[in-house]
């Protein structure tokens, strides 16, 4: 057992740090770093650059385009980046129905959408929730009926992120009312530009428009874009949140954000003294980087477990671990930023967040996202499956109880 | 980096592993515990022939030139075993500052004969009112002669009663020094005590102790980077312990909740019971990691690495093991109170183990003052 970093591994993220820092438009890192704005195409041009260097999809199996690296590899990559201030790789796409596809698509599906899942082409997005089926999904009651060589989809999704932008929605819908709730749900995958199908925004507790519902009304769906078999839906939808939780840590992004911390608390002051020299603040922030600190590790040692055990495929039950304590971070280190500025906290300049506003900030030039990042980051410990989810799948698949 | 253990950890694993299983049940433990000294000589000499004694010295004086992985594997079965004989003080702390700090005839002298089983030794280095702060030493050594005549106490000595030599810190005029001391030397007492979980530690008062010139250990003046160096592996050995004693009170937690029943059904089918158990799971889980860094960070020549590492883990491991062993205790209900069940000793041993060699408050400060620097 090494905790340290191989000569090897040491080369490889001097190779990423080189190709994120030059490659990185500079526009989309200063935004990221600011925390403004960010628009479908800087998702878009960070992705396709990625791409052109071979490393669109790095958690993918090298046969569809992946890069076959070690957790280790993974985990460098998603630091550098992070640091970088570069965009967080949407996951839909990439990491949601990619897999699902990999395994349980027929071959014409894996040819048509993953290559244009990692070069960018298409922007995906997922029609899980329902506003009566959350945590218990399997309730969900959008329905596809069958009518010769289509489907007719009718029903309403929600909590869908960044659909506003999406060309495709994969969907569990369900084809049959028979037997358990589970076993009458299909996996499909429509476009978005199918008439019948309307976004609707949902305005988030920091005033932006980050998700939507989505509205089905005979919406005809061909019979080739269901993926593996009717009524088996379920099955590749747990699989699905298993791959979710992969990279949910979160840990690359978190330690961006505990340096930010850091030096908001150095630049605010209190009692004439920077906040990092008040103790009772300080130790707040040692509190929360301790978290980290061992939440990095473990992140390594389950996902390298998982790849010794599984060659790198879906993650076990060990994956809700990483959800639950990566969130719990996630949302402290927002909260303390936030408290950092004290009653500059207060102000809220939403125009702040535009790249292009050439206004005068109100306080610091750090200020104007915290308050909003901590609101919505409320979201982390609900969305993929709400902890209190994870705990019960730990409790069950782990622990027998 | 690698999460692997080597095939001879692994084999130490086992060996551990069968032997606290087969060797160090509960109750024997007990009558141990209660007995004049404390602990087995015959479980020693078992150590002795296993290379337990012997793990963490260079091969040069009969050692098996282990690492600080090792020593996390030896004191991970400890913890679950609640081992009661000296190894931490003994081998780990006073063995590692000799094996760092030692003269060649020192380590020569010493280091064999601690392998074999034939010598206890013990660092007395912290003083009543100094509480966890290493650089305060008020014992005094003058120089007498071509030696040193030593005056002053120590307080809490870990294994300090059963020790033959004593390595005692001391100013002179250079500063903090250390030195060994034999323990019935003329000017020495002792006075040996039961610890809240069963171990023993000693008082020490040392008045006019006479030493030769080459009881010095490393050079005069000296002694505070080696006594810190070896308080770090000691502090590291601890959080393995500590991480140990999580493992065994969720295991036996999980199988009371699996096997008492209230209101007709196991008590694990409740689900604010089952959140519970999960959290005690993840904050093992994390504490094992944290255990994983101090021990590789505690080779690192890096002084300031080190005490940024080291502290992180037993701040944490410390947060993680308080939450562990109090609702373990919890979740057995009146069960867990009691003197005759396994659960109310790995809780204790857990909470003392915080309050050993800086409590979590004292080492979540120093972790937090390295922030001041970054």
């Amino acid at each position: 057992m090494d905790l340290n970093y191989t000569p090897e591994e040491q080369a490889f993220r001097a190779e990423v740090r080189a190709f994120v820092t030059t490659q990185l438009p500079a526009d989309i890192g200063a935004k990221v770093k600011g925390g403004k704005r960010l628009a479908k195409d800087d998702f878009v041009r960070w992705q396709k650059a990625l791409h052109e260097k071979g490393w669109g999809a790095t958690m993918w199996p090298q046969k569809f385009g992946g890069t076959g690296w070690s957790a280790v590899q993974q985990h460098i990559f998603e630091e550098e980046c992070a640091e970088a201030g570069a965009p967080m790789q949407l996951p839909f796409g990439l990491k949601m129905v990619a897999p699902v596809i990999m395994a349980f698509g027929n071959q014409a599906q894996k040819d048509t959408f993953l290559p244009r899942i990692v070069d960018g082409t298409d922007w995906w997005c997922q029609g899980y929730s329902e506003p009566g089926s959350g945590s218990d999904l399997a309730s969900l009651k959008t329905k596809a009926e069958r009518q010769g060589d289509h489907y007719v989809v009718n029903g309403q999704k929600t909590w869908n992120t960044l659909g506003q932008y999406a060309d495709w929605i994969f969907c569990l819908v369900r084809t049959s009312s028979e037997g358990r709730p589970q076993e009458g749900i299909s996996f499909l995958l429509i476009d978005m530009k199918t008439p019948g199908i309307t976004v609707r925004p949902i305005i988030m507790n920091d005033g932006e428009h980050e998700i939507n519902e989505v509205w089905f009304e005979d919406v005809k769906v061909p019979a080739q874009n269901l993926v593996g078999e009717e009524n088996k839906g379920w099955t590749y939808a747990k699989f699905l949140l298993g791959h979710e939780r992969t990279g949910i840590a979160g840990v690359g992004r978190s330690k961006a954000a505990l340096k930010h911390l850091k030096e908001i608390a150095r630049q605010e002051t209190a009692a004439g003294r920077p906040m990092i020299e008040d103790a009772r603040f300080r130790d707040r922030i040692a509190q929360v980087e301790l978290e980290l600190m061992a939440l990095e590790i473990t992140n390594m040692r389950v996902l390298s477990a998982e790849k010794e055990k599984k060659g790198g495929h879906a993650m076990g039950p060990e994956a809700s671990i990483l959800k639950i304590k990566g969130s719990e971070i996630q949302q402290t280190i927002a909260e303390l930023q936030m408290q950092a500025l004290g009653h500059y906290a207060l102000p809220w300049l939403p125009e702040a967040l535009d790249p292009a506003w050439p206004g005068e900030p109100v306080g610091a030039d750090y200020a104007a996202p915290l308050s909003g990042h901590y609101f919505n980051y409320r979201k982390t410990t609900i969305y993929g499956g709400s902890n209190e989810i994870q705990k019960n799948i730990i409790a069950q698949m782990i622990l027998g109880l | 980096m690698d999460f692997n253990y080597t095939d001879e950890q692994n084999a130490l694993r086992d060996t551990l592993s069968r032997y606290i299983a087969k060797d160090y049940g509960f109750e024997q433990r007990r009558a141990l515990a209660k007995s004049e000294i404390g602990f087995s000589r015959d479980h020693w000499k078992q150590f002795a022939d296993l290379g337990l004694l012997a793990l963490p010295f260079p091969e040069d004086v009969g050692g098996l030139n282990g690492n600080a992985v090792d020593t996390m594997l030896v004191m991970e079965a400890f913890g679950r075993g609640l081992v009661l004989e000296p190894y931490l003080s003994t081998v780990v702390v006073a063995g590692g500052l000799i094996r760092d700090a030692g003269s060649a005839a020192q380590k020569e002298e010493l280091l064999p004969a601690i392998a074999g089983g034939e010598l206890m030794l013990a660092l007395a280095h912290y003083e009543r009112g100094a509480r966890y702060e290493v650089s305060r030493v008020d014992t005094a050594a003058k120089a007498d002669g071509s030696g040193w005549k030593l005056s002053g106490s120590k307080g809490v000595v870990l294994g300090g009663g059963a020790s033959d030599k004593l390595l005692v810190s001391a100013s002179t005029g250079k500063g903090v020094s250390l030195f060994l001391v034999d323990s019935n030397a003329t000017g020495v007492s002792v006075r040996s005590y039961m610890t809240q979980d069963g171990g023993r530690a000693a008082e020490i008062a040392l008045s006019n102790v006479a030493v030769g010139a080459d009881a010095l250990v490393g050079p005069e003046g000296g002694a505070l980077p080696l006594v810190e160096r070896a308080l770090d592996y000691g502090i590291a050995a601890l959080c393995a312990e500590s991480v140990g004693i999580m493992a065994a009170l969720d295991e036996a937690t999980l199988e009371y909740l699996k096997t008492r029943k209230q209101f007709g059904q196991p008590i694990g089918r409740f689900q604010a019971l089952q959140h519970r158990m999960v959290d005690m799971v993840i904050a093992t889980e994390q504490a094992r990691s944290m255990a994983m860094m101090a021990a590789v960070k505690a080779d690192s020549p890096d002084a300031a690495e080190r005490r940024r590492a080291i502290s992180a883990a037993k701040a944490y491991i410390g947060q993680q093991a308080r939450f562990v062993g109090q609702q373990a205790v919890q979740l057995h209900g009146g069960m867990g109170v009691v003197d005759e069940l396994n659960v109310s000793h790995w809780f204790k041993r857990l909470t003392l183990i915080d309050l050993t060699f800086g409590n979590t408050d004292h080492h979540l400060g120093l972790f937090s003052d390295t922030l001041l620097a970054a």
